[in-house]
């Protein structure tokens, strides 16, 4: 089965083809295409897990690779093929079944609810269906290639087509025709700059990743993994030094740390995330769940042999500040927003923090089982919200509240998707997110300063996810409707969208036990050969803050359920420091004032001193030689006259000749041209 | 023997003369002679390209040699290798797709203009071919001429052809007068008492004109690159270029940016590398500079455009600049063999890529210009739901332009970058900014004005591609990913001769 590995992306991107090719026309069968190409990933990729779990020591020591040559460069060959350790084998899984129940839910949410001329509603098809099938299983496509890729330049290659994807998907409703009411004006500005920002944000990261993968590939003289990860190459980078004694290890690992931030929508290149949910929702799912943001986490844990080496230190302090200075700092602005989609987005960079935090304190495995155990719930998450946005047609929880009453599946799935990103035991995300902050802790007894900084961080983040969860889930489904109109048309989403979500349910229940050391952590052993400690105290202190949590969300929107146009009362409480929140730290405005403000300063400047300076120095030039040959013919006119007026006959008759052959025909210049040049070089080098 | 590089490079000559002969007035008659006869070309390249020319020789194939002065030695002296059989045939598809193209859209003075296309092609492909300095000089010159009719009889009344079209020749002629003065500087310096001395490219590099004569073989140096830096264009010396772009039709601006300006960084790497490497190594860092602002300087100069052509002709500045820096790479002191071959094989690719995708982008423009009669960037909008296949064709293209892996134009970024970083380190982490700058141009300025948003009142009729633009563009986009998903299809090619090459330099 290993053999096989790359039709986990051959069946994705087959299925792009057919789409776009041939099939653009039926909605249908480009929907089940696109959900038939993934299921073959699916076999593939479970196909791979059953084949490699009892040789997961094995495949850990000695990963499997298959490679070819992809082109030339200088007397070697660049390669390309792909990988399976047991990082890439799991993350095969997780990536496939995500987006398998994401594909299945699309083929319900992509139908839009409107009312016709006589008022009747209807359902139909958004317009370009099948663009977007095409478009998540390129994206899937992309995302199954980076975790198998065998040399970073394929794994580049990749990461960048995830980005075109989401740039597409993002900006899915850019575009819209009159006719077309499913959207308006104003969101097609919104998804315009939504999807802009989502590609040059992360491209800004991209680039930093580029050189560092080039620098790389200068010092060790190789992308591929197998190469770079010998104890030899290992040895050598971590020795090597570059100018002002800077150690290669440490400056590479920074640069490629740099990719994740941009990626994994860390701070401070994290803006791009809130605003990707301009996609529609199957896409936040997409992008927040199972591809985009995972593969910037996934390339640490890719490249950690060589962010382990003793002089990338600082590199992995860097990684362990961003990751857990981003879960804070993104759980506190998720507290103030109103729409259901943005307070998941947060939660998202913030759990990615965690993730990044994580294998910044070489908390490998536990980085990882956060990792897979997120995308279950957090797809579960986005799916319900998207189920609930779906029923009542609008993304502001202000205007929600009640809807357990109209949709009770929705409400339970989101409840237990919500209990694992709360890290309730016995949800999925207790057990990971507990073992990240139970390492941590660890690390602290032993005298890390910067695990407590992690560990601080982590648990104070954990005490708000806990509260904008809770506020989220009783501002929306508990209380009294707030918009008794909307509320009317609410009903529970159909089979084809809840059933994804109750699969993913269970999951979000029970995948964390694969990792919970009650069980023997079979999830650690097998990626790192690591066996963890349960710790009750950790564990203790994690719980407590989170029922603290939500607790107080309890106290602030469960007991007494907010009313249509009430003030949030948690503004109420925060005061000055909630406008801060809400507005996000002003992080958007900022860039806006400096960084988009300069690049469009320096571009107008550049452009004005091209126009005058650069091209009026050639238009000089043109001009004084044309008043030089005015200048002579003046001087002749004026003082040879009298010659000239001898050779005026003689030139009259010569113009009379030169007439005759000026036929304005184009043709007839050139071959006088011609002539002339060969005349020319005759005479100058007969002679 | 069948002298193959003869008959690529003169049939769209004898083709053009025969349309001489045609009768007035035949104006179908004469498009579909030219558009079949340009076949003639393009089927032999492919042929010699693909059955004939050994990619793992890393000389001169197809040599052919016939006295042509004898008392200077000038010779006809025509070959190919790896370095210049892409570019003949790149040549004989360009001028069948704008030929084709032209067809449709070129309704006045037929005759002349596919006259002058055809004409053009033979100078292009001769200087490919040329291995004669004299022979290259002659069809370098005349490949002006007729873009220079093209441009000032063909071009946008409002885009002051004439200006253009004289800028374009003057700017040119003036580098290539000092190309000339080089080029007899050679001769003399090569000549001895008892032989003449030589005008051949290929003697010429095994026998250092100048021996080691500095300062002398830097004036030569100078004035080749004068030339060559005016046609790439490299920054500063690059102004002509956008208003040759704007004022020239469709099928001109492909040809220009697809071929004309790469037989300017032809020469670098086919006369200057290989003939004065000292001189160039000595220089790396100063010609490198000029690479890293055309780069950096190009893509925010096209960032502030407003013209929809002029935002392309800037970005061919942006994208020329990573060819020049590769070059440069290729020459830069302390490189290893592997540097050197990465990068001249990422400048090489990069002449080919920009070639298919600015070749397109320049189609694109023109098929919009001719449903809405304006560039103007702001004028449009919406046009994504209104038209989608023009947008696919659209948005394939930037991506290629703007380097997303899987398409054309990132391999030779990538291998442009991976050979110089290690030599010219802070110029190229510099250029990188690049990369950037163009994304947000592609996106901002072109994708966002032209496709989304709200569609205007007045292009709600606007028609869809049709099948004739098409199929002008499919080869161009399959090339980009055909290219940008197997890059050894052509850098096989590549990759023999530019191992080879760097291996001879001597410095």
């Amino acid at each position: 089965m290993f053999n096989l590995a790359y039709l986990v992306v051959v069946f994705p991107i087959a299925a792009f083809m057919l789409i776009v090719l041939f099939l653009n026309r039926s909605h249908r069968a480009s929907a089940w295409t696109a959900i038939a190409g993934i299921f073959g990933a699916l076999v593939v990729a479970y196909g791979i897990l059953l084949e490699a779990l009892p040789h997961g020591e094995e495949l850990l020591k000695h990963p499997f690779f298959a490679k070819f040559d992809w082109f030339p460069a200088g007397q070697s060959f660049f390669t390309m093929g792909w990988m399976l350790d047991p990082l890439a084998v799991v993350m095969l899984a997780m990536v496939t079944t995500t987006c398998l129940m994401i594909f299945i839910y699309s083929v319900g949410y992509m139908r839009h609810a409107h009312l016709d001329a006589h008022g009747h509603a209807h359902q139909t098809d958004d317009p370009r269906y099948s663009r977007f099938f095409a478009y998540i299983s390129l994206f899937a496509t992309g995302m199954l290639g980076l975790v198998i890729s065998s040399n970073l330049l394929e794994l580049f290659v990749f990461w960048e087509i995830m980005g075109l994807c989401s740039y597409l998907l993002i900006g899915f409703w850019s575009v819209r025709l009159p006719d077309e009411h499913h959207i308006d004006d104003a969101q097609v500005v919104r998804a315009t700059d939504a999807s802009k920002k989502a590609f040059l944000t992360t491209r800004i990261g991209d680039v930093i990743f580029f050189i560092g993968m080039i620098w790389l590939y200068v010092r060790v003289g190789t992308l591929d993994f197998d190469k770079i990860f010998t104890p030899e190459s290992l040895k050598f980078i971590m020795t090597d030094v570059t100018a002002f004694g800077v150690p290669s290890a440490g400056i590479i690992a920074l640069l490629i740390l740099g990719g994740t931030i941009g990626k994994s929508a860390q701070f401070p290149l994290h803006v791009w995330l809130p605003d990707a949910m301009e996609g529609p929702t199957p896409v936040s799912a997409l992008i927040h769940a199972a591809t985009m943001v995972a593969a910037g986490v996934f390339l640490i844990a890719r490249m950690f042999p060589l962010f382990a080496t003793t002089t990338a230190a600082p590199a992995m302090g860097a990684v362990a500040i961003v990751g857990a200075f981003t879960a804070l700092f993104a759980a506190t602005i998720g507290l103030a927003q109103d729409d259901i989609k943005r307070v998941l987005a947060y939660s998202t960079i913030s759990q990615l923090g965690y993730m990044v935090a994580a294998l910044g304190i070489a908390a490998y495995a536990a980085g990882t089982f956060h990792l897979i155990t997120h995308a279950f719930f957090k797809a579960l998450l986005f799916l319900s919200a998207g189920s609930v946005i779906h029923g009542i047609g609008t993304n502001d929880m202000m205007q929600m509240g009640g809807l357990r009453k109209k949709m009770g599946i929705t409400t339970i799935v989101f409840l237990i998707g919500a209990a694992a990103l709360m890290g309730l035991p016995p949800f999925a995300g207790f057990w990971s997110k507990d073992e990240i902050l139970a390492t941590a802790l660890e690390r602290v007894m032993q005298g890390d300063w910067l695990s407590l900084f992690v560990y601080l961080c982590g648990t104070l983040a954990a005490f708000f996810t806990a509260l904008y969860t809770g506020r989220q889930i009783f501002l929306t489904f508990f209380g009294a409707p707030r918009d008794e109109h909307a509320h009317e048309h609410v009903h529970e989403s159909p089979a084809v969208m809840w059933a994804p979500l109750a699969i993913l349910a269970l999951f979000a229940t029970f995948i964390g036990f694969i990792g919970s050391p009650m069980f023997g952590a079979p999830f650690q052993v097998f990626v790192a050969e690591e066996k963890p400690e349960f710790n009750f105290i950790a564990a203790g202190i994690s719980v407590g803050v989170a029922v603290a949590g939500l607790g107080l969300a309890w106290v602030l929107y469960g007991m007494r359920p907010l009313k249509a146009g009430e003030r949030d009362p948690l503004s109420r409480w925060l005061g000055p420091a909630w406008k801060v929140l809400r507005n996000k730290y002003y992080v958007d405005e900022i860039y806006a004032a400096t960084i988009v403000r300069l690049t469009v300063l320096i571009a107008t400047l550049c452009a004005a001193f091209d126009k005058w300076i650069v091209d009026g120095t050639v238009n000089v030039v043109g001009k004084l030689s044309a008043l030089f040959g005015r200048l002579n013919r003046w001087l002749d006119e004026t003082f040879v006259d009298g010659f000239v007026n001898q050779v005026g006959l003689f030139t009259d008759e010569v113009s009379g000749g030169l007439r005759a052959i000026q036929t304005g025909k184009v043709q007839n210049y050139l071959l006088f041209g011609l002539t002339g040049a060969a005349l020319f070089a005759f005479v100058f080098f007969i002679r | 023997m069948i002298p193959w590089l003869t008959l690529i490079a003169l049939s769209p000559l004898m083709g053009a003369f025969a349309l001489l002969l045609f009768p007035k007035g035949k104006d179908g008659l004469v498009k579909n002679f030219s558009i079949v006869w340009s076949l003639v070309p393009f089927v032999l390249g492919t042929v010699v390209w693909l059955a004939l020319f050994d990619p793992n020789v890393p000389k001169m194939q197809f040599e052919e040699t016939v006295t042509w002065i004898p008392s200077i030695n000038v010779r006809y002296h025509v070959g190919v290798d790896g370095l210049s059989i892409p570019f003949v045939w790149l040549t004989g598809l360009l001028t069948t797709l704008g030929l084709f193209y032209s067809k449709f859209t070129i309704k006045e003075r037929v005759r002349e203009f596919f006259f002058m296309f055809l004409l053009l092609e033979t100078g292009m492909i001769g200087v490919f071919i040329s291995l004669d300095f004299f022979l290259f000089y002659v069809f370098w010159e005349l490949g002006l001429v007729p873009m220079y009719f093209l441009i000032a009889i063909w071009g946008h009344a409002e885009d002051r052809p004439q200006y253009a079209a004289i800028k374009f020749f003057l700017y040119t002629l003036v580098g290539s007068v000092f190309m000339l003065l080089s080029i007899i500087a050679m001769y003399i310096a090569t000549s001895t008492a008892t032989s003449p001395g030589t005008f051949d490219i290929l003697e010429l590099a095994t026998k250092r004109p100048f021996g080691n004569d500095i300062t002398f073989a830097s004036l030569a140096f100078w004035g080749i690159f004068l030339a060559f830096a005016i046609k790439v264009p490299l920054f500063p010396f690059h102004t002509w270029l956008p208003d040759a772009h704007t004022a020239a039709p469709t099928a001109g601006s492909v040809i220009l940016a697809g071929i004309l300006l790469k037989l300017g960084t032809y020469g670098f790497i086919r006369i200057l590398l290989p003939i004065f490497p000292q001189v160039f190594q000595a220089n790396a860092n100063l010609i490198a500079f000029l690479a890293m602002t055309a780069i950096v300087y190009g893509a925010l100069v096209a960032m502030s455009q407003t013209d929809f052509k002029r935002l392309i002709a800037y970005s061919s500045v942006n994208h020329m600049g990573y060819v020049i820096l590769g070059v440069c790479a290729a020459a830069a002191a302390g490189a290893t063999l592997t540097d050197k071959s990465i990068a001249l094989n990422g400048a090489v690719l990069q002449m080919f890529t920009h070639g298919v995708i600015t070749g397109a982008l320049f189609f694109i423009v023109g098929m919009l210009y001719e449903r809405t009669h304006t560039r103007d960037l702001k004028a449009f909008g919406g046009l994504g739901a209104k038209i989608p296949v023009y947008g696919a064709f659209l948005v394939i293209a930037s991506f290629a332009s703007l380097g997303l892996p899987g398409l054309a134009g990132f391999v030779s970024e990538f291998l442009v970058f991976r050979g110089a970083f290690a030599n010219l380190t802070l110029f190229s982490t510099i250029s990188v900014l690049g990369i950037v700058f163009t994304a947000a141009m592609f996106l901002w300025k072109v994708i966002q004005n032209v496709l989304l948003g709200e569609l205007k009142e007045k292009w709600l009729s606007l028609k869809d591609l049709n099948p004739y633009e098409i199929v002008t563009l499919v080869p161009l986009v399959l090339l980009m990913i055909g290219i940008g998903v197997f890059p050894g299809i052509v850098l096989n090619t590549i990759n023999t001769l530019t191992v080879a090459l760097v291996s001879a330099l001597k410095f």
